[in-house]
């Protein structure tokens, strides 16, 4: 990996997102709030005002072509992370640059909905943990897919089918079953389905959030598989949100240990699994078959 | 045959206009007055006022007895006709603590202060048909006479207005004046504009107080059914006259007469939405023209319904409940489908043809295809095993 | 001196109060400064019922002078019944001269069809609209559809005919076609066949669509660019009528109505009842007419 010295980090230039002091809050803080919940508090609750700290003060640079994971218990805000970055949530404060909006100049959280919008159909790829929330139940696998191209400015029924083909095959969908919707098929391929959408454009960033969650075991690794071999075909960077460590391990190069919206620890996902320092990580890793 | 053009519409409704009339006097029955419809159907024109949005008890009757009682179409007469007058003012807010109660009750405590008064209603009777109306002429005088000689005079002067329920749970803190300070307060007139959505309060309770009573009670039903989350109480419900009042040019107050209306406030729960705030009651609130409770009740509930939008449950949904209450617009739009559509639906044809001729042709290549196949596979000898 | 106006039966002319027709006016405006943008307005009530024509109306109404010469057609023909009710409607409140020759009216109110015969910088032609909003097939939320307007945001149209074209081989809009007007808003040509959807670009005359009770008014100024929405690989086509000539006057090249007689044999018709007059008795009118592309 370019640009990394022995410990994993990297030389500060050279990124392609970056994100500093990103917070998330919900309900009415006060000004106790946020010194008053975390890890050393056990806690994300603001014992005075009730308001939720979902992630305090985050930061960190992903370089091209890397993965990086978030892992942490549920409620430690690893989703609410990746759901801001991808727009579906506004940050209580905090800034995130991208390389490919404006060469890194502008603030993602301050662009215009049109903005938004375009870098969501271009730009960057999401899948969901759960199918409902990525696909449109109301139109075909091929129609979901179909959206991605048309909003990118492919207004050729024939090569929009072809592409679509294509990534149905790539993720192992059956083509002839393009035009059926999403509803009739089964947890995995609808996962597939969903990750096809996402890279539809090559997009330069991908957000995986809890991706084989709701799959069976059996299920799992077969599309884990699947996404480990798109980012090293794609070059596509990820961000890839877990709570399994599992996964953390199969898919990504760094990670990031989140415990009540704090990072705890951080660095090469192979040191991390080996040589864990903070207890929270130490217990994630002991439970780890 | 040659082609004869379709002429004559205008004779065709001008023929249609003259049967109506036909089959409303056939049997030569003698007519009915407007004052009889105006003081013996009461409580239609009440209904009528309310959805046509106009006060006029003798409008409302003229035009009840023009389209022989189509509710919908006497509404419907009512608004148009609303629509040609020039608007000269907005009256000052009606103050219902003014009002000269004839019905007032609370289902939410047993006595209040100034008493339940059951006043005129039907709620208590039981609906056995009477067909003493239809045989016998009813002695007027007779009951009026003995009616009268019951009251007594003297107590009149002791009738004075009466203070809201509301009032003692206010003074208790159980219910707040400023609970729903974050919404849109902003008045409008939904007949001077067209309402966008999500719409503010004042839009929302006037379509509400001139929509469709079916409609209305239909979707507050439904509320009360598990489509939506309901459990309302009737904290007061009450009907009389209100003054009404205006501030004319030179900036004086004026009093220009008295109409009836009837309210509702409806107590349910403020929807809690931060962890440690209290679930103190709310008012949802009903008012319409003349005496029409289910209006109002229903009204009541899904004021505090839309203030909690869900999108599982139609009735806690701004633009489905007031889209289609409203009597006028779906009325027409519903029967507008007797209007001639061929152009469409031939375009529909139109398209439908190409697709089943496609179909076919489609059928047919792949039957050329298989036989293709089966003919390739007899040719082929067999392999022997 | 109190005059008693009880029962009034007089009407302002052209029926609706003269701020309601200011207020008209300016939304008509409006929309003629943004082509295919839905302008929302006040809409009052008409002694006509919703969905049978009040929004064309009020344009109407609120436009109409004592010296135009007004013609009103519903699916083509100036006969129909619900024509003839508006037309008596508009001739009671404004005196106007009425008319059934396109050529001769100044102002044209139409319900789901555009005249065949080519339309005027002198003219203006008012269509009926059931429903204004295009997107309400993919999207039942009227703030939601607000705010894909607002940003183009018109991948859910799309998909839907990418998604007709799949499974039926056509795109499956028979009428209101969806158009892209000005190179920026997708708007509704109300439900005119497709045969007529060519003649609303770079037209000389003004295009009004009036939607009453959906309360919008929306335009399509002269010299305006009018783009069905296709394909680049599937393309729009309108009507054919292949070898079948008007059995009247045995032309062709107009929009043709399916009739069934008495013994239940099928004939077809020019449609719009004037064009069909005139070529019947005279030289033909002249039209914009469309190719389908291969």
């Amino acid at each position: 990996m370019q640009g990394t010295n022995g410990n994993g980090h990297h030389d500060g230039n050279g990124w392609l997102l970056r994100v500093r002091g990103l917070t998330k809050i919900y309900g009415e803080p006060d000004t106790t709030t946020l010194e008053s919940t975390g890890p050393a508090f056990n806690s994300n609750i603001c014992p005075r005002s009730h308001a939720i700290v979902a992630l305090n003060d985050i930061s960190f640079d992903l370089y091209p072509g890397e993965v990086l994971g978030v892992v942490g218990e549920s409620g430690s805000g690893k989703s609410t992370l990746v759901q801001m970055l991808y727009f579906d949530q506004d940050p209580t404060s905090g800034a995130a640059h991208f390389r490919a909006v404006d060469e890194g100049q502008t603030n993602l959280f301050a662009l215009s909905n049109q903005r938004k919008r375009h870098a969501r159909n271009h730009l960057l790829g999401m899948v969901y943990q759960n199918p409902r929330d990525g696909l449109n139940f109301g139109f075909t696998a091929g129609g979901n897919i179909a959206e991605k191209l048309l909003m990118a400015g492919t207004f050729h029924v024939g090569r929009i089918r072809e592409r679509s083909s294509a990534l149905l095959t790539r993720t192992e969908v059956p083509v002839g079953r393009m035009d059926e919707t999403p509803a009739a098929f089964s947890g995995g391929m609808q996962q597939r389905v969903q990750i096809s959408k996402a890279i539809a454009n090559s997009p330069p960033l991908v957000f995986m959030d809890e991706v084989t969650s709701g799959l069976d075991v059996s299920v799992q690794a077969k599309v884990l598989d699947l996404i480990r071999q798109l980012q090293r075909e794609l070059g596509v960077s990820m961000i890839v949100v877990s709570h399994d460590l599992s996964v953390i391990r199969m898919l990504t190069d760094r990670t990031l240990v989140l415990k009540h919206g704090h990072v705890v620890e951080h660095g090469l996902t192979d040191q991390i699994l080996q040589d864990p320092q903070h207890p929270y990580t130490q217990l994630l890793v002991s439970s780890l078959l | 045959m040659g082609y004869v053009a379709v002429k004559g519409g205008q004779d065709a409704i001008d023929n249609a206009a003259e049967l109506v009339e036909y089959y409303r006097w056939r049997e030569r029955p003698q007519p009915i007055e407007t004052t009889q419809v105006r003081s013996q159907f009461r409580l239609l024109i009440d209904k009528v006022m309310g959805e046509g949005s106009l006060y006029s008890p003798e409008h409302a009757a003229l035009a009840l007895q023009q389209v022989e009682g189509d509710v919908f179409e006497a509404a419907f007469i009512l608004r148009a006709y609303r629509a040609t007058l020039q608007r000269r003012f907005y009256s000052d807010t009606l103050n219902t603590r003014d009002m000269f109660v004839q019905r007032r009750i609370s289902s939410a405590f047993r006595e209040i202060p100034g008493g339940q008064v059951l006043g005129p209603t039907r709620d208590y009777t039981q609906r056995l048909l009477d067909p003493s109306l239809a045989r016998d002429t009813p002695g007027i005088d007779a009951f009026l006479g003995e009616f009268e000689s019951r009251i007594d005079r003297t107590k009149l002067r002791g009738v004075t207005s009466f203070s809201k329920v509301i009032d003692l749970l206010m003074s208790e803190g159980l219910m707040r004046r400023d609970q729903y300070t974050d919404e849109d307060r902003r008045v409008v007139d939904i007949t001077r504009e067209a309402i966008k959505f999500p719409a503010p309060r004042s839009a929302r309770l006037q379509m509400l107080a001139r929509a469709e009573t079916g409609g209305l009670m239909c979707i507050g039903y439904s509320t009360m059914r598990g489509y939506g989350e309901s459990h309302q109480t009737v904290g007061e419900l009450r009907m009389g006259t209100v003054p009404v009042r205006i501030t004319d040019q030179s900036g004086r107050k004026r009093y220009i007469g008295r109409i009836k209306v009837t309210e509702a406030e409806m107590i349910g729960r403020v929807a809690v939405k931060k962890k440690g705030a209290l679930p103190l009651l709310s008012v949802g609130y009903g008012l319409c023209f003349g005496q029409n409770e289910t209006k109002v009740i229903c009204m009541g509930m899904l004021d505090s319904a839309l203030r909690n939008p869900n999108v599982n449950s139609p009735g806690n949904n701004q633009e489905f409940v007031l889209y289609h209450t409203e009597g006028v617009e779906s009325y027409g739009f519903t029967n507008h489908l007797k209007l001639p559509h061929y152009v469409t639906f031939q375009a529909g044809l139109h398209n439908l043809r190409d697709v089943v001729d496609r179909a076919e042709k489609q059928r047919g290549v792949r039957a050329a295809e298989f036989a293709a196949v089966a003919a390739a596979a007899a040719a082929t000898p067999k392999p022997r095993l | 001196m109190v005059e008693d106006v009880k029962f009034r039966a007089s009407y302002n002319f052209a029926f609706i109060d003269e701020s309601t027709k200011k207020e008209v006016r300016r939304k008509i405006l409006k929309a003629v400064c943004i082509p295919g943008y839905q302008v929302p307005y006040s809409s009052p009530e008409m002694p006509i019922s919703r969905g049978w024509g009040t929004g064309g109306l009020h344009l109407t109404l609120s436009l109409i002078g004592p010296r135009d010469v007004f013609k009103i057609i519903d699916q083509g023909s100036d006969a129909s019944v619900n024509a003839c009710s508006l037309r008596q409607f508009v001739k009671r409140m404004t005196g106007c001269e009425v008319t059934f020759d396109t050529a001769a009216a100044t102002l044209i109110q139409s319900r789901h069809r555009v005249p065949e015969e080519i339309l005027t910088d002198k003219q203006i032609l008012v269509l009926q609209v059931p429903q204004p909003e295009v997107l309400r097939g993919v999207e039942r939320y009227e703030f939601k559809t607000r705010q894909m307007h607002a940003e183009a945001d018109y991948a859910k149209i799309w998909v839907s005919l990418y998604e007709a074209y799949v499974r039926f081989g056509t795109m499956m809009r028979g009428s209101g076609y969806p158009i892209r007007v000005n190179g920026r808003y997708i708007a509704t040509p109300s439900p005119i066949p497709r045969w007529d959807v060519p003649n609303l670009s770079m037209a000389h005359c003004l295009y009004l669509f009036g939607a009453g009770r959906e309360k919008r008014i929306h335009c399509i100024p002269p010299y305006t660019k009018v783009e069905p929405l296709e394909f680049e690989d599937v393309l729009f086509h309108v009507e054919a009528f292949p070898g079948i000539r008007c059995a009247a006057s045995g032309e062709d090249n107009a929009f043709l109505d399916e009739i069934y007689d008495d013994e239940g044999t099928r004939k077809f018709v020019i449609n719009d009842s004037n064009f069909l007059d005139k070529v019947r008795s005279g030289p033909r009118p002249s039209q914009r007419l469309f190719t389908n592309p291969d």
